[in-house]
């Protein structure tokens, strides 16, 4: 069947357009339906107050309810630029994706003036 | 007695949902259950033409809400079928006139008298359309295979999940059917259309029936008779089946490929 489907590959006709193109767009709205009202509002909050320590754009931050079995898991995916992260005072692994950890007591130098 | 409520619905308009609840529930009463088809879309009138008694209608949905008529005086009795009534909406504009609670409490009235009662759903997912699917037992969702009907489908299943009684209440979730209209087997063919099994594994419910694109609804639009009563008719002999498995029969789906015309009937005949 492979070797068939190789020599005949399935004609890109308009229904098989139709179809990726219609699964695509699903998957995402099914994603996004049910997601609960305070989703945007809590990652804009999280944006916010991130935004005071680091650099952040709102690209970077990504909140999602999921669910498995009886336990819903909220996940945040924070990323930072490791080029706005002092590597000296946080020690941050410089894979751009870790984790920043941040002393709450030191007045970080990186704080934009408000 | 305690009938069921089935809403037919779609989200998007013009894709037969009218046609197909005259056709399922003519389907139901000509298997001897007592059926009554109700038009949801308040302000547009349309089931009464389809069913062709647009002369017959004096008390309508929205007086029985408001306490202005008896259920038994805005009922129409179908002149083929014993078992079948229609229930015709208003054409009043105020779309609001569709109370829940007055909807409840009709509902519940004719469940006493009916085996099924049928409700014919505006389009879009407004007020009207989310009141004819809140009391749902079941739902046929009436698909063309075609993108934009399959994207507003699906979104109507989230709803149905999510908006109806069922839901709210935590009971069990509205029994949601596949009925896939306007289907032309020619176009398949020709990689023009999506395919039954496309639109299935989609938006993954189970497959009620598939009616296929046929002159005969037309035709049976115009005369003011449900396509079910027409014998010849492909569509006519797909609700029919359609009723079949809905009642939980088995049966082979048919009509899915392109039809071979003989000459004769070429030359001669009608689809």
């Amino acid at each position: 069947m492979r070797l068939l489907n190789l020599l005949f590959p399935e004609r890109r006709t308009s229904a098989v357009i139709a179809r990726e193109r219609l699964k695509i767009v699903l998957a995402h709205e099914r994603a996004s339906r049910d997601a609960p009202d305070f989703l945007p509002v809590l990652q804009k909050e999280l944006l916010d107050v991130i935004g005071r320590y680091v650099e952040i754009r709102s690209d970077m931050i990504r909140v999602n309810l999921g669910r498995s079995g009886d336990t819903s898991l909220l996940e945040i995916n924070v990323e930072i630029d490791s080029a706005q992260v002092s590597p000296a005072k946080n020690g941050a692994a410089g894979d751009g994706k870790a984790a920043a950890r941040i002393d709450p007591g030191a007045a970080a130098p990186w704080v934009k003036p408000s | 007695m305690a009938g069921k409520v089935i809403v037919l619905t779609s989200g998007k308009g013009g894709v037969g949902k009218t046609t197909s609840a005259a056709a399922i529930a003519a389907g139901l009463a000509l298997r001897g259950h007592r059926t009554v088809v109700i038009d949801f879309d308040v302000g547009l009138r349309n089931l009464d033409l389809i069913m062709g008694c647009e002369r017959r209608v004096v008390f309508d949905f929205i007086n029985v809400i408001n306490g202005d008529a008896k259920l038994n005086q805005a009922l129409i009795k179908d002149k083929r079928n014993d078992s079948l009534y229609i229930f015709p909406t208003s054409q009043t504009r105020d779309k609001d006139a569709l109370k829940r609670d007055g909807v409840e409490r009709v509902l519940e009235e004719l469940k006493d008298s009916f085996d099924y009662i049928v409700c014919d759903s505006p389009a879009g997912i407004e007020h009207g359309a989310l009141t004819a699917m809140y009391f749902a037992d079941s739902a046929i969702i009436v698909t063309n295979p075609e993108v934009s009907s399959v994207r507003d489908s699906d979104r109507i299943i989230g709803l149905l999940a999510s908006k109806s009684r069922r839901a709210e209440f935590n009971l069990e979730p509205v029994a949601v059917h596949l009925l896939l209209s306007r289907y032309s087997p020619e176009r398949v063919r020709k990689g023009e259309m999506l395919t039954v099994e496309d639109v299935k594994e989609i938006l993954s419910i189970p497959l009620l029936g598939v009616i296929p694109e046929s002159e005969s609804v037309l035709r049976a639009s115009n005369t003011g008779t449900p396509v079910v009563f027409d014998e010849e008719s492909p569509a006519g002999r797909a609700y029919h089946d359609a009723v079949a498995r809905f009642l939980g029969e088995q049966r082979e789906l048919r009509f899915l490929q392109p039809e071979r015309r003989s000459f004769f009937r070429a030359l001669f005949g009608r689809a």
